[in-house]
């Protein structure tokens, strides 16, 4: 007994402060792609290499689309390794959580030369997000009713485990979830809280619809990584519904391929409208 | 006499004049039989060689051949080197015979056939379906005529039909697929009396996502990162285990120190994995305590791996040729200090866990797996060793560079919960010493090798001892840089049957602990 308590006081207190301090993480993190979209001479080398189909071509030989959708990405930075002129870059930003999925999608247009590099951008814009005005009354109640004390049922609808095992980091006394209030429950009737991992498999399908139904009202549903929000790599295929929207509706999307556990813990403090409070 | 010879000559009838024509790869001996029955072959290198069968596969080569395969993987360790037998099996018989009544290890591998491909593992002492549940259509995913993007209709029909659980005080307890825990999906269903477990049923392959066929749909450069995602607490390996198997095929060299710094970034992974496990065993019979260090102490390692990957679980560093990224002088600085600080902790830890006189009590003949069933069952990995099964691919098929450095291979066989962690135990240490040794053995030269387009039509197998035990990946490349068949093994799909046995009389208060110090992959299973 007292050895433990003699390791315990030596190790002292190990917990970050995030969000009331800025997480710390390391340079070589890679985090969110930034396109710089005016210097871009040429997006092909990038959507060959990038894994999930993240950076999406189409158009014809005059014009080209380009589309990157955060909710696919992997971060795996290649789109910068295979970008020559530096116009993507790898930064170490992981707060990307967001209300709405075509918030996590950006888009431009160029007119091509005749080697099909980029001549000019002709547009330039982030997709549009809709209904924000009417969703905000109800994340308020949402706020009122969870806002301080949240039960977490954690759903794997048929993910790889990775990302369970960021969310198992979020209950270590360095991220320490507890502090604010947050618990993760044995049952989803316990739960105010879904948070959903995985490509929606067909075997798993049937599981996820039950848990959503015994989760008691009002619930909020979090959908986790690439793969919790379209599928990721999986994409859908036949033993693969795709994201976890395609099954339930879901009112967070946290992007990552695994979210670090500071990227996991923003996205559930937006979900209770928490975040205002803690991050000025 | 080389052993095809051998063969040829004992079983004329059984074996083909010619070679299998196939690329043959270092330390792999491709045989190609007349017909699916492999039984005697099996048999005679089981007594005369002690071969191990390790997998079990198909491949729907009716296009190209007119014919099925399967395929018998044989580990022999006298002269090390991996057997493959290829049997062919007709489209107009779309059968062969099962090894399962004799060797239970192919049991769950056998059936995955019947389900994947539509060929009927005949004599199958439990023929029932596996992979694709009781109600899924009659489809047969990896036959090549099978769509990928094919949407199923709903599912209708009966489920699946547990054996009953009957008696007086007898009674059953479902769990699962959804968890109490923040763990992956399975249902497990115990008979039991009181508290004792009589016996244990499982249901796998909910999280069952289409990875092989997946392969088959991407360019190399693209599979790599889905081969990071099939486990994902064995990135590193299942990434490894790919690359090397694509290396083979093309006969790409990896540089000296591309290996080095891919056995470095395989220790960190078993290192992070098993103190996590250490904790979570400790957890599981309440000692919360132990597992809040050893997650602070994991914690430090996956930090490490952050800044020496950019990934937290290392992805997005491995490819084909190397590793993607060179390290700076402060990066390899930081994995020295790192591994320093990381096992003065870890000593802290074992002797705290030590130190427990209730822990060991819960822990010591709990969830036993008695060496001869592990041995019969195939177990592999930590598992196999802690109840006497003395296999390590890192020893016994040195890959990346660990034929460079010398380290003991852990083996028990008391095979209870204490032992599964002191097998961790003692190998978290000889990580400590083949991350030092190879931090200061870093060989100068290029990380990663140029790579050109595989070669269409080679076949190669390759082996990697993830942190759980034997993974094995065998692939036959084809035209455009791509796949034809990517075949997994992860060594979860032998070792749930462990558990089954494991469990049998204990207590259901002890599952938990016992699942955990097995610490399977559902994801790799299910794939």
């Amino acid at each position: 007994m007292f050895k433990i308590l003699q390791k315990t006081f030596t190790t002292g207190i190990a917990t970050v402060a995030y969000p009331d301090v800025p997480a710390v993480v390391s340079g070589h993190f890679r985090g969110r792609p930034e396109f710089d979209f005016h210097s871009w001479s040429d997006a092909r080398p990038a959507a060959e290499v990038c894994p999930t189909g993240a950076i999406q071509l189409s158009g014809d030989d005059r014009v080209r689309r380009v589309r990157v959708d955060y909710g696919l990405c992997v971060f795996c930075g290649q789109c910068a390794d295979a970008s020559a002129d530096g116009a993507v870059r790898v930064t170490t930003e992981f707060e990307l959580a967001t209300h709405h999925r075509a918030s996590l999608m950006l888009e431009a247009s160029y007119s091509l030369n005749a080697d099909g590099t980029h001549q000019r951008l002709i547009a330039e814009s982030e997709a549009e997000v809709t209904a924000e005005e009417a969703g905000g009354k109800v994340r308020e109640a949402i706020r009122d009713t969870l806002g301080r004390s949240l039960a977490i049922r954690q759903v794997d609808a048929g993910s790889c485990n990775g990302c369970e095992l960021e969310i198992v980091a979020l209950n270590n006394p360095i991220h320490d979830i507890e502090r604010f209030g947050i618990h993760f429950v044995a049952s989803p009737r316990h739960a105010d809280m879904l948070l959903v991992t995985g490509p929606v498999t067909r075997n798993m399908e049937l599981a996820l619809l039950k848990t959503y139904a015994a989760t008691p009202d009002p619930k909020v549903i979090v959908a986790v990584g690439a793969c919790g929000i379209s599928g990721g790599i999986f994409g859908t295929n036949y033993a693969s519904r795709g994201g976890v929207d395609s099954t339930i509706p879901v009112d967070v999307y946290i992007p990552g391929c695994p979210p670090r556990p500071e990227a996991m813990l923003y996205g559930i403090l937006l979900a209770v409208g928490r975040l205002a409070e803690k991050v000025r | 006499m080389d052993l095809f010879e051998e063969l040829r000559e004992k079983f004329p009838l059984l074996v083909r004049a010619v070679q299998a024509p196939l690329e043959v790869v270092q330390n792999q001996v491709c045989i190609g039989l007349i017909g699916p029955d492999v039984g005697p072959l099996a048999e005679h290198l089981h007594s005369a060689y002690e071969s191990r069968l390790v997998a079990v596969f198909a491949e729907d080569r009716v296009e190209a051949e007119g014919v099925f395969y399967n395929y018998y993987v044989f580990e022999q360790l006298a002269e090390p080197c991996y057997v493959i037998l290829q049997a062919p099996i007709s489209v107009h018989r779309p059968r062969f015979p099962s090894l399962a009544a004799a060797l239970p290890a192919v049991n769950w591998q056998e059936r995955e056939i019947q389900d994947w491909f539509g060929l009927q593992a005949t004599g199958h002492p439990n023929p029932r379906r596996v992979a694709l549940h009781d109600n899924w259509p009659g489809v047969h995913p990896l036959r090549k005529s099978f769509p990928l993007r094919q949407i199923l209709p709903p599912f209708e029909g009966e489920r699946h039909v547990y054996r009953p659980t009957l008696g007086e005080g007898v009674f059953q307890i479902p769990v699962g697929p959804v968890h109490a825990g923040i763990i992956e999906p399975g249902h497990l269903n115990f008979a039991v009396a009181g508290e004792p477990i009589l016996y244990l049923q499982l249901r796998m392959f909910y999280t069952h996502k289409g990875t092989e066929k997946l392969f088959e749909d991407m360019p190399i450069h693209r599979a790599v990162f889905l081969a990071e995602s099939i486990s994902g607490d064995s990135a590193f390996s299942h990434g490894t285990a790919f690359c090397q198997a694509i290396e083979s095929a093309a006969a790409t060299e990896v540089p000296p120190r591309a290996r080095v710094m891919r056995t470095i970034l395989l220790e960190l992974e078993r290192v992070c994995n098993h103190i996590g496990d250490i904790g979570a065993i400790a957890a599981d019979v309440g000692f919360m305590v132990a597992n809040a260090h050893a997650s602070r102490l994991r914690e430090i390692v996956v930090r490490l791996n952050e800044s020496l990957t950019g990934s937290r679980w290392l992805r997005g560093m491995v490819c084909v040729g190397g590793v993607r990224r060179e390290w700076s002088a402060a990066q390899r600085d930081l994995l020295h200090d790192t591994v320093n600080q990381v096992e003065r902790e870890f000593d802290s830890l074992v002797a705290l866990v030590q130190s427990s006189d209730s822990t060991r009590d819960r822990l010591e003949h709990t969830g036993i797996l008695r060496p001869e069933t592990a041995k019969v069952l195939g177990i592999v990995g930590v598992a196999g060793r802690a109840s006497g099964v003395d296999l390590d691919v890192r020893r016994d098929h040195p890959y990346a560079a660990y034929g460079r450095y010398p380290f003991r291979v852990p083996v028990y066989r008391a095979g209870d919960v204490l032992h599964r962690m002191l097998v961790r135990v003692d190998e978290v240490k000889e990580s400590f010493a083949i991350l030092r040794a190879a931090a200061n053995d870093l060989p100068k030269g290029p990380h990663c090798a140029p790579t050109q387009p595989v070669p269409p039509g080679r076949c190669a197998l390759s082996a990697v001892e993830g942190w759980r035990g034997e993974i094995l990946h065998w692939v036959r490349t084809t035209d455009g840089n791509r796949l034809e068949r990517c075949k997994i093994k992860d060594p979860s799909v032998n070792n749930w049957a462990a558990i089954v046995e494991a469990v049998q009389g204990n207590i259901i208060a002890d599952f938990p602990v016992i699942n955990k110090s097995f610490n399977l992959s559902y994801s790799g299973t299910d794939r």
